[in-house]
């Protein structure tokens, strides 16, 4: 049976990595992440999990680290924030286009500058071209079970990719929630040894990461591109097990009383919760308005945010992230573009809210939901906003 | 030609684009892209061996009359051994020309 515990959410994601028995950590801390490496070093340094902890001394080690040791046929862990995911990133490329299967988290922390250490979704999408996998956790509960989940995808012999799992920094990394600790037998159940496909072996030669000259680049970029596409079935078959296991199912995109609503709101992250509370608010005074939560966000679940938004008549697009000078946020976008040829589409607006750890409040959403509707009768050409913004 | 070079469909090419077999690369021709190549005159050529030491890609090889032959097949055509000759035996003619 499983056991209910009050606990940080980052220790018990450092517990989930132990409970993974991962035989390499190669981790640089950094707010807000460090509690979960800070846990782990001690978790070695005591005995209780049989893995190598190297003490890097910067993420761009880190990653090039858990490189090695996945290229060696370890299963490693490690993690990051903002500015050490920029650090990591030219390597952090590299890690897929070797297609080795390493599970990394990421507390997300806005880019400076100014210099922030509060939360918005700055590193997600600084990571969002570099060939990983990444999904969302609302909570501390689905962080937990990310971890198990992400091993059992990313080492699939039919993905083979690295993965990372995102959770919202200090409003999910550092509350302490109630989260069920899976049984070690139901992990051992969920997740077998890791079984690498491909390594570095003296006796068994192989070259990994050669120069890739013109004739043969855009041949291994298309490679990439089918294997993350690829992966999507057994991200769904990993969730519907992990759910069978635990009764905690997971989807691509969760939505929240969506069916009838003329307004949809969409979320990612920890704000989704918020989101609903306010659903709630505005379902008592008669109003339709329903939440789609994206919980994968590549590969991007096309067909679940079509499914989900394509009968309301008004959908306000929440990004935690801006591209200055573009079109908005990354995620309102990529929304955007995927309607442009759907022979019926809603009216999308763009809200940027919560950047560096803005407060993104009940009473926000009640006024994204009303807005959206103006906006839409307005004839305005805007395509965003930035909420919360003091004139 | 096509896998001398490694122009192969997405769909072959080994996970994360390793090369599995050990010293494949000795199979790739790189010697496509020069504009001129050298070509001794072995009635000058005193057999020192300065084109063999010097030549950055392998490709002079000693006979058994003592000179060294060039196998084109890697040049680039970067004209380090006829600078390098001491007799000046060594001509760096255009490609194609004296086909």
């Amino acid at each position: 049976m499983s056991e209910r515990v009050g606990i940080e959410v980052s220790i018990a994601l450092a517990e989930a990595v132990k409970q993974a028995n991962v035989d390499v950590v190669a981790a640089y801390p950094i707010t807000p992440q460090t509690h979960i490496v800070e846990h782990l070093s001690e978790l070695v340094a005591d005995g209780e999990l049989d893995a190598e902890f190297i003490p890097v001394e910067s993420e761009h080690s880190a990653m090039s680290c858990s490189i090695g040791a996945a290229a060696a046929g370890a299963r490693v862990f490690t993690a990051t924030s903002s500015q050490g995911m920029a650090l990591m990133v030219e390597i952090v490329f590299i890690a897929s286009s070797l297609r080795l299967p390493i599970v990394m988290a990421m507390a997300n922390r806005a880019m400076s500058g100014p210099i922030s250490i509060w939360n918005d979704h700055s590193d997600i999408m600084l990571a969002r071209d570099t060939g990983w996998i990444q999904t969302v956790a609302e909570n501390g509960q689905e962080m937990y079970d990310s971890l198990f989940h992400a091993y059992r995808v990313a080492e699939d012999h039919g993905v083979l990719l690295p993965m990372i799992i995102n959770m919202d920094g200090f409003t999910v990394s550092h509350v302490i929630e109630p989260i069920e600790i899976l049984d070690q037998k139901d992990v051992d159940k969920y997740l077998k040894p890791y079984d690498w496909a491909q390594r570095l072996d003296p006796k068994n030669p192989i070259t990994m990461g050669p120069v890739g000259m013109p004739e043969v680049y855009t041949e291994a970029r298309m490679a990439l591109e089918e294997a993350v596409k690829a992966s999507k079935p057994t991200i769904l078959k990993g969730w519907k097990e992990f759910g069978d296991l635990t009764g905690r199912y997971y989807n691509p995109v969760e939505t929240y009383l969506t069916e009838d609503a003329d307004t949809i709101l969409v979320t990612m992250g920890s704000i989704g919760e918020t989101a609903m509370t306010a659903v709630d608010g505005m379902r008592a005074k008669g109003h339709k308005v329903g939440v789609a939560r994206i919980r994968l966000y590549r590969p991007f679940p096309n067909e679940e945010v079509v499914a989900a938004l394509k009968n309301a008549k008004y959908v306000g697009v929440v990004d935690r992230y801006l591209s200055f000078g573009g079109n908005g946020g990354p995620l309102a976008t990529e929304i955007r573009s995927l309607f442009y040829n759907q022979s019926s589409r809603p009216f999308i607006f763009n809200f940027i809210a919560g950047l560096g750890g803005r407060d993104v409040t009940v009473e926000n959403f009640e006024e994204m939901a009303s807005d959206v509707k103006s906006l839409a009768s307005s004839n305005s050409s805007e395509l965003y906003q930035i909420i919360n913004v003091r004139e | 030609m096509a896998k001398e070079i490694g122009a192969i469909s997405w769909k072959e090419l080994p996970l994360g684009t390793a090369v599995l077999e050990p010293g494949s690369s000795s199979r790739l021709k790189t010697g496509d892209w020069r504009s001129k190549h050298p070509v001794t005159d072995y009635d000058t050529c005193i057999k020192c061996g300065f084109c063999y030491i010097y030549c950055p890609d392998m490709v002079y090889s000693p006979t058994e009359e003592g000179y060294y032959e060039a196998n084109l097949f890697y040049c680039k055509g970067c004209g380090i051994c006829a600078y390098e000759c001491p007799k000046k035996c060594i001509t760096m003619v255009e490609d194609g020309s004296d086909e």
